[in-house]
């Protein structure tokens, strides 16, 4: 009895010691069970304005077995304890810490976690972060620009010195005296509708641009111009530009401020609106210059029920189709942003689309060299032109 | 000076944007969410300019009584009603708001939207009418990409989709692409004119 109980409390004693020593599977999520990851590097993350660093690091070799499930991310300030910082699964080899503070010294520390444990921290050599002052991968970009802008500005200079620059005609630019003459002949009202995006994007502006034109010209036929918007800032560029316009052609009174109205911010309220202004006032011509989503086709389609000579300009791809079944014309693309210049006939302006014209120019021997490149097995051509 | 302060403005920007995009270091870099708030701010005011038109004009149409001046009498109840029952009670569900907004504002706008099936409709059937030989090779490519599109096609010969594929991929991802190189070119020169102050249309000048 007594030599049970002396074996029951050895038992009892040693039957804990495994648990103490880390070993047994079943408790062994504090050990390190899990080979390091092999090589962990900070730097101070490229191309930013500072406050991140990214972390990289090679796999765990047992990440190959199926062992690691998770990555551990673990950060310390220089002399400081290790922080966890943030987890990522297995296969992913970074991570960035976009909470660091310029200038201070940061270690980096990254842990293996699996069901059989973890591994040791492989820490990387102390790092900091700052802001750069140029984004090196946009580099390709700045080169562009730079020619393109050149180009643009060495032929606005040759047009004010008076050289000759020979423009290719824009059919849907040549109707729109047609278009106003047409309306004022028939006694009906112009309008115009510059899309359905505020003045913070471009092709509103061009809109803008050519609402001027257009102002000027039914200033001098003495024609109703409409021009109901969709956005507040809008209607006040809109109202504007139409009465500068009605004042330089000498034609003050015939301003009238209400006809450049705000209907809805909402898309198909404004489809709506202009629909029923179609459909009361039938209007003779419409110019429909901007950028349109889906209600370009229930503008378009309604402005052809009624028989109205339409004039359409857009950047947006998606409704260009829209705009070319439904319209007697179609600016496309880049004859919106020149149809300010062509219509103006200023030399300086056209300059700048001969400019444009060379600047397409190289594109073309960029991709026309680039596909050659390509299919020589030359890829350097392609990773210069790409950015970041 | 009406004219030169907008465009020194403009050309301050301009450049001030410019700059932004090839440089991130702080302060520059963040200018361009900074004009962005600002602009979202000032937008959101605007909207004050965008309601008070429409008061005006539509309580001048009901003042003179114009014809179709009910509807503006309409249009300015639904605006007063929606913004008292936004303001008083709140816009979450189970609000007179939320239930104008659900029931009666919604249904009218997808009502819009789906006329575009009718329009689209009557579009295409004036597009593909073959006419002249690109009008006839939009038929049929249009048709292939149809045919591609719908099981029905794939029933009936299975290189439809493959047809209709390679026609999406190839030579209609090559014709949006020199639209959209012709389409930044434009957008490089016209933002150049602006910045430079040679383009005035959209300040109202010549």
């Amino acid at each position: 009895m007594n030599r049970l109980r002396k074996s029951e409390i050895l038992l009892a004693v040693l039957f804990p010691l495994p648990l103490f020593l880390g070993i047994g599977g079943a408790y062994g999520q504090d050990s390190l069970a899990l080979a390091p990851v092999a090589k962990v590097t900070a730097v101070d993350t490229p191309n930013d304005g500072g406050g991140s660093i990214t972390v990289d690091w090679e796999v765990s070799p047992d990440e190959a077995a199926g062992k690691v499930t998770t990555y551990h991310i673990f950060r310390a300030s220089e002399g400081g304890e290790f922080q966890l910082l943030g987890e990522v699964s297995s296969g992913v080899t970074k991570y960035v810490d976009e909470g660091t503070r310029d200038g201070t010294k940061y270690i980096y520390a990254v842990q293996a976690i699996g069901k059989e444990g973890k591994s040791a921290l492989t820490k990387s050599s102390p790092v900091w972060s700052r802001g750069q002052w140029f984004n090196t991968q946009r580099t390709n970009m700045l080169l562009v620009l730079l020619v393109i802008s050149a180009a643009i500005l060495l032929y606005i200079r040759k047009a004010r010195a008076g050289g000759k620059l020979f423009i290719r005609k824009i059919a849907g630019l040549d109707a729109v005296d047609e278009a106003v003459g047409r309306a004022t002949e028939m006694g009906k009202p112009v309008l115009f509708i510059p899309g359905i995006m505020d003045m913070d994007d471009i092709q509103t502006i061009a809109g803008m641009t050519i609402l001027g034109r257009v102002a000027r010209k039914t200033a001098d036929y003495e024609t109703t111009l409409r021009v109901p918007v969709c956005r507040s800032v809008v209607m006040s560029v809109a109202q504007e530009v139409v009465k500068e316009a009605y004042l330089d052609a000498g034609r003050p009174d015939a301003y009238d401020a209400n006809k450049i109205n705000y209907l809805t911010d909402d898309q198909f309220g404004y489809a709506a609106g202009v629909d029923g202004i179609m459909l009361r006032e039938k209007p003779a011509a419409i110019f429909l210059m901007g950028h349109f989503f889906a209600e370009s086709l229930i503008l378009a389609e309604t402005g052809f029920s009624i028989g109205a000579i339409q004039i359409a300009g857009t950047a947006e791809i998606s409704q260009l189709p829209f705009f070319i079944t439904a319209c007697d014309y179609t600016l496309i693309g880049e004859e919106l942003f020149a149809a300010s210049a062509y219509l103006s006939g200023e030399p300086r302006l056209l300059g700048s689309l001969k400019g444009q014209d060379v600047g397409k120019a190289i594109f073309m021997a960029i991709i026309i060299l680039g596909v050659i490149l390509e299919n020589l097995g030359y890829h350097f051509l392609t990773a210069l032109m790409t950015t970041g | 000076m009406r004219r030169q302060i907008p465009l020194a403005i403009t050309l301050v920007v301009g450049l001030v944007m410019v700059v932004q995009y090839f440089v991130p270091h702080k302060p520059v870099g963040n200018l361009y969410d900074l004009f962005n708030t600002w602009a979202i701010v000032i937008f959101a005011f605007a909207i004050v300019l965008g309601v008070g038109n429409l008061i005006k004009i539509h309580g001048d149409r009901i003042y003179r009584l114009e014809r179709g001046w009910g509807y503006s009498v309409l249009l300015l109840l639904g605006l007063t009603v929606m913004i008292i029952t936004g303001i008083g009670w709140g816009i979450e569900p189970g609000t007179s708001f939320f239930y104008l907004y659900w029931h009666l504002y919604v249904p009218m706008s997808s009502t819009m939207f789906a006329l575009l099936a009718f329009f689209i409709a009557s579009a295409s059937y004036r597009a593909f009418r073959a006419r002249n030989f690109e009008a006839f090779l939009l038929l049929i490519s249009a048709v292939l990409v149809m045919l591609g599109r719908v099981p029905m096609g794939k029933a009936l010969w299975g290189q439809f989709p493959v047809i209709a594929d390679w026609i999406m991929k190839v030579p209609n991802t090559a014709g949006q692409r020199a639209i959209m190189i012709g389409i930044a070119l434009g957008v490089v020169s016209t933002s150049l004119r602006i910045i430079l102050g040679i383009e005035r249309a959209h300040l109202g000048g010549e």
